[in-house]
């Protein structure tokens, strides 16, 4: 546990840094809290990314609550943020008879093939027996960019030509891994606009047809979103969700200034839980995500 | 979630209306609801500010000595605001008079970097130019073999030998001399601006290559991170344009005037959709439109202006509230609908009709067929359509070479239409006036 808190911490250094730097300013304002400090908080909340809802929400809090010392922000800032987050499991769902399938799915760009392979990396380091299905068939590439992540990990990938349905290859690798007497199949699909109508019911045909050949199947559909997306994020799992089920989210890039705030609201509006956060480009760099040290790392320093 | 930024702004608007004059009171009103627009558009906090604070000033000055429609005054300083920030226009790639010209693409991981380098490929060789795509980027996997694709399906050959970016492009630059090929598109691997190993290597690479352009590829989904990272490759790389991509989704791009705000380089492309032509130059007005969550409603305005004369709308205005709108007045519509152009891009314009599948969306061949079965009905039909029976029907498609179904899709739409159209009317007096009355 103490390791991942280190590491979340590091991935989150850069964002932990401007918020909480600047949220020790802000508690340094001497006097009590008036709408200068309030708006102090409005900037630092809005350039986390935490979208405007989210900010009034906390904001209104604040008011209601009547906080009068800038010292009381910070913790009530916390309790505040882990609640509005879920409170529930974060583990990946697998079911008692394999292979258990995961979906990831996303829009171009996200990092939804390194993920993937972190994934995959992860479930190896357990002894798993991991089947990679290449249904990217689209972008220029991708099936080779796979290729090369199966053969760094150690896992077997099913891949047709480039232009073939990908519904088919998720079927395929499918077949094989209940032949192969696989534990895991990762499906990975190519990126898409949650906005294109065909190419999001091209992931919901992939959807019916491996659930044809096992009916729990996919246990899980990750969404992947990109930590440096604003306000789209919401958008984007708000569509996929509903197209889809999306059962977790995979929160990437969170190495760099982006502060992946949006998080937040998708997981208060939309009950879609945060389940791994990416935060780097080593195949380790893949982590729990826990809400307490989310906010934690957030505002610790 | 985004209808409400225009919904918002009908509100504002009707607001402002309703005063007949502009006080500095009622301009703050409307300026924190278009402060709220922005931010809801990703535009950076700080950018927001400024930006109010200045239109302000100047809203302030002119709406109050003009006195005319306050309303269309204030959304005219705001979208042209926003316009002077994100422009002048400038999509120009400098061409170096001694070949090879060199072109570096940089940017974040999955921003778009190789889709981008191919298109620009395609791109310059529509215009004459004989580009080499060069694939430096060998951290990711299967990077280069993606641009051999890409470079593949648009005819343009691509380089990618060598140990590191460095030597691959003194390799590219080798066979660009031997082989005639005047531009040089250098893919390079996407990179954390805060990473400082990678970005000394493309300074390394800047220094000793000395592009003529340094391009920043951006997406335009980037939230308020897009100042830092902007900041951070103009200020220890230095860039000399940008181009902003995925802007096919409903993205509102407020990414554009931050990072144009912070590094007052120009935005140059766009990047429009997956395909390899799906690529335009950047254009600041019509982004402007969008950051406010407006269509392009502008450019709605300007096309239909130009077309309709005031009194017709004044009486199409009438028919509407009266509820007298026939297949008539459906016909003289279409007709000027099609001298506007594509009838899908029209409807694009309209801010609130960005949904998919609206009672609308038809395409243009469909535009011809309509009026073939519009022109196949009698007098009588047009004016009082709900008299269209069966065999009615029948003989409609027959004499318009169509089928019954299509009629009956037909009148369907026309009710629909008539429905939306009711609505619109009903959407407050400005966002009427700027439909019906197709001036400002």
């Amino acid at each position: 546990m103490g390791y991942i808190f280190e590491r979340l911490k590091r991935s989150l250094s850069k964002t932990r840094r401007n918020l909480s730097s600047k949220l020790e300013n802000l508690l340094k304002f001497r006097g009590k809290i008036n709408s200068e400090v309030l708006e102090e908080l409005e900037a630092i909340l809005i350039q986390a990314d935490l979208g405007m809802k989210t900010t009034a929400k906390v904001l209104e809090k604040i008011r209601e609550e009547r906080l009068k010392e800038p010292a009381d922000i910070k913790p009530f800032l916390k309790r505040e943020l882990v609640s509005l987050l879920l409170d529930c499991p974060r583990s990946i769902n697998l079911s008692a008879s394999s292979p258990s399938v995961i979906l990831v799915v996303g829009v171009n760009g996200v990092g939804k093939t390194t993920s993937l392979a972190k994934l995959a990396s992860r479930f190896r380091e357990e002894n798993k027996k991991v089947l990679l299905a290449a249904s990217d068939t689209f972008r220029a590439g991708s099936i080779e960019q796979l290729d090369i992540w199966g053969k760094r990990i150690g896992a077997e990938i099913i891949k047709h030509q480039y232009g073939s349905d990908p519904a088919a290859v998720a079927y395929d690798a499918l077949s094989a891994a209940q032949a192969r007497g696989i534990d895991i199949l990762l499906i990975d699909t190519a990126g898409r606009l949650h906005t294109k109508k065909n190419l999001v019911e091209e992931l919901r045909k992939i959807k019916r047809v491996i659930g044809k050949k096992k009916k729990e199947a996919p246990e899980e559909t990750l969404l992947v979103l990109d930590a440096t997306v604003g306000q789209n994020a919401l958008s984007q799992a708000k569509l996929f969700k509903e197209a889809l089920k999306v059962t977790g989210i995979i929160l990437t890039k969170l190495d760099g200034t982006a502060k992946g705030g949006m998080v937040i609201a998708i997981e208060n509006e939309l009950n879609i839980p945060v389940k791994l956060i990416g935060t780097g480009e080593t195949l380790g760099d893949l982590v729990e995500f826990d809400r307490g040290e989310f906010v934690e790392a957030l505002f610790s320093s | 979630m985004f209808e409400g930024i225009s919904v918002k702004f009908g509100t504002i608007f009707k607001k402002l209306r309703g005063r007949g004059k502009l006080s500095e009171k009622n301009i703050e009103e409307s300026l924190k609801e278009i402060r709220l627009a922005l931010l809801e558009a990703d535009v950076n906090y700080k950018v927001v500010k400024k930006f109010i604070h200045e239109v302000k000033e100047r809203a302030i000055g002119e709406a109050v000595l003009r006195n005319i429609t306050p309303g269309q005054q204030v959304v005219k300083v705001i979208h042209e605001e926003l316009t002077r920030v994100m422009g002048p226009e400038n999509n120009k790639i400098n061409i170096s008079s001694r070949p090879p010209t060199i072109i570096v693409l940089v940017g974040l991981q999955g921003s778009g970097k190789t889709t981008t380098c191919a298109k620009l490929g395609g791109y310059l060789k529509e215009k004459g130019y004989h580009p080499l795509l060069v694939a430096t980027d060998i951290q990711r996997p299967a990077a280069r073999k993606q641009l051999e694709i890409l470079g593949k399906e648009l005819g343009l050959p691509v380089f990618g030998d060598g140990r590191d970016p460095l030597d691959i492009c003194r390799g590219a630059k080798d066979l660009a001399i031997s082989e005639g090929r005047e531009v040089l598109l250098v893919d390079t691997a996407g990179r954390l601006h805060i990473d400082e190993k990678l970005m000394k290597e493309l300074k390394q690479l800047k220094k000793v290559f000395q592009p003529e352009e340094v391009l920043l590829v951006a997406d335009a989904m980037t939230g308020q991170d897009a100042v830092n990272i902007a900041q951070a490759f103009e200020g220890t790389l230095g860039i000399s344009g940008v181009v902003l991509t995925k802007l096919d989704g409903d993205a509102r791009g407020g990414a554009a005037l931050s990072i144009k705000a912070v590094t007052n380089k120009p935005i140059k492309f766009i990047g429009v959709g997956e395909k390899l032509d799906a690529f335009q130059p950047f254009c600041p007005d019509r982004i402007a439109s969008r950051i406010l969550g407006m269509g392009d409603v502008l450019t709605l305005v300007e096309k239909a202006e130009k077309l309709a004369s005031e009194e017709d709308a004044r009486q199409l205005e009438k028919k509407l509230l009266k509820d007298a709108f026939t297949f008539e007045d459906f016909l003289s519509q279409l007709e000027r609908i099609k001298k506007m152009g594509s009838l899908q891009d029209i409807l694009g314009l309209v801010p609130g009709l960005s949904l998919p599948n609206q009672a609308l969306s038809f395409d243009d061949r469909q535009v011809v067929r309509t009026e073939a079965m519009i022109q196949s009905m009698t007098r009588e039909e047009r004016k009082v359509p709900h008299t269209i029976d069966g065999s009615r029907r029948r003989r409609i498609a027959q004499g318009s070479g169509t089928s019954v179904e299509e009629v009956n899709r037909l009148l369907k739409q026309f009710t629909q239409m008539k429905k939306m159209m009711k609505k619109m009317g009903k959407m407050g007096k400005f966002g009427k006036e700027r439909f019906l009355n197709f001036g400002t």
